[in-house]
C-alpha cells in the first residue's frame, strides 16, 4: 500500500512546526550574508527602518511576551499557520478540478 | 538570541529600481501562476502548499558559515524540484510577501527584489542545475540528491549575483560594485553549501518514500516501474 500524500503532508507540516516554534530558538544570531556584506563593506546604513517595523510581529516575536524561546516560538507558530491557509488556498485554487493524469496515478499504485 | 533572517531592507536600492523590480516580479508571478495551473493537479496542489509552508519554517534557521556570519535557506532549487518551477516559485514568493507583512523582514519597497532574488532566480536556476545533472547521470537516489545538492548549492551565488545587478542599477550606497560582487558572491558560495546540503536531504527524504511526488523526476523514472502498470495486468486479465 502506498504511503498516502495526506500522511507526507502531514509530516512535513509536523516538522514545519517543530522547526518554526522550538528550533528557531537556536538560530544563529549573526548577521546573514547580505547584512554581513553591508556592515563590512559599508553600505548597511543605506538601510531604512522597515514602516511597518512596529507591528506586534515584527522581527519574528510576538509583542509583551517576555519569554524570548516563547515569542520567537510563538511567532514561528503563528507564521506557518498563516502560510499554511494563504499558500494551500492559492494551490488548491490552481490545482482545482484537475484530477492526476490516469497514468501517473497507475504508476504509483503500481510500485506500492 | 532571536531570528535575524534578514532580506533587502528598504533603502539599500533606490525607489524607481524597487519599483521597476515589482513590475517584473509581478509579471514573473502572472507567468507561475499559468505554468502553476498547468502543472498542478488535485493530488500535487497540498504538496506545493506544504513545500511553502516547509519553507518558511526554515528559512528561520539561521546556520552559521563562518566567524560572525549567518546563512538561511532560500529554498528556490528546493521547491522547484519538488513541485515543478512555476510553483516552485510562487511557492518562496508567498513565503517573502509573509515575511515582508507579518514579520517585517525584508523591506516592503524591496519586495519586488526580495522575490526575484529568493524565489523566481532560486527555482529557476535550481530547476534547470537539477535537470541537466540528472540528464546526464540518470535517476537513482544517488544521483537525485547530487542533482539536488548542485541545484541548491549553484542557486545561492546566483541569486546573490541578482542582487549585485540591482546594487549596480540602483544602489544607494557608494561602496564600488566590484567590492560588492566579490563579498557577496564569497560569502554565498558557503552558505550555498549549506542551502545544497538541506535541499539533497529534504529530496532526498521525499525520493525515498514517494519518488513519484518528486516533480524534477515525474517523467524519468525507471522503465521497471512503467512496464508493471500495462493495463493488461490491470484488469486482471494475466495467465
Amino acid at each position: 500500500m502506498k504511503r498516502s500524500v495526506w500522511v507526507l503532508i502531514g509530516i512535513g507540516l509536523a516538522v514545519s512546526l517543530f522547526v518554526a516554534g522550538v528550533v528557531s530558538f537556536y538560530a544563529s544570531s549573526s548577521p546573514d550574508g547580505l547584512e554581513k556584506v553591508a556592515e563590512d563593506k559599508g553600505f548597511i546604513d543605506t538601510a531604512s527602518a522597515p514602516i511597518n517595523g512596529n507591528l506586534p510581529t515584527a522581527d519574528y516575536g510576538i509583542a509583551g511576551v517576555e519569554s524570548e524561546r516563547l515569542s520567537v516560538g510563538l511567532a514561528g507558530v503563528l507564521g506557518v499557520v498563516v502560510m499554511a491557509v494563504l499558500a494551500f488556498g492559492l494551490f488548491w485554487f490552481l490545482g482545482r478540478g484537475k484530477k492526476p493524469s490516469e497514468a501517473a496515478d497507475a504508476a504509483s499504485d503500481a510500485r506500492a | 538570541m532571536h531570528v535575524e533572517a534578514m532580506h533587502i531592507p528598504d533603502g539599500f536600492i533606490n525607489a524607481p529600481t524597487s519599483a521597476i523590480a515589482g513590475v517584473i516580479a509581478a509579471i514573473g508571478i502572472a507567468i507561475c501562476l499559468r505554468g502553476a495551473r498547468k502543472q498542478l493537479d488535485e493530488k500535487t496542489a497540498p504538496l506545493a502548499g506544504l513545500v511553502a509552508v516547509f519553507v518558511f519554517a526554515m528559512q528561520m534557521i539561521n546556520f552559521p558559515v563562518a566567524a560572525g556570519t549567518s546563512g538561511h535557506l532560500l529554498g528556490g532549487a528546493l521547491a522547484a524540484i519538488l513541485v515543478g518551477p512555476y510553483a516552485g516559485a510562487l511557492a518562496v514568493s508567498v513565503v517573502i510577501l509573509v515575511q515582508g507583512l507579518l514579520f517585517a523582514d525584508g523591506g516592503l519597497s524591496a519586495i519586488g527584489l526580495n522575490i526575484i532574488n529568493m524565489g523566481l532566480v532560486t527555482a529557476v536556476v535550481g530547476w534547470f542545475v537539477f535537470r541537466a545533472v540528472i540528464k546526464m547521470v540518470g535517476i537513482s537516489r544517488p544521483a537525485v540528491m547530487g542533482a539536488a545538492f548542485a541545484a541548491g548549492f549553484v542557486s545561492v551565488p546566483i541569486s546573490a549575483l541578482a542582487f549585485v545587478l540591482e546594487y549596480a542599477i540602483g544602489g544607494t550606497g557608494t561602496v564600488p560594485v566590484g567590492t560588492v560582487t566579490v563579498a557577496m558572491v564569497g560569502v554565498h558560495l558557503l552558505i550555498g553549501l549549506g542551502e545544497g546540503i538541506i535541499t539533497a536531504l529534504t529530496v532526498g527524504a521525499v525520493y525515498l518514500t514517494r519518488p513519484d511526488l518528486v516533480y524534477g523526476v515525474h517523467d524519468r523514472l525507471p522503465k521497471p516501474v512503467v512496464i508493471t502498470t500495462s493495463p493488461v495486468v490491470q484488469k486482471g486479465v494475466t495467465p
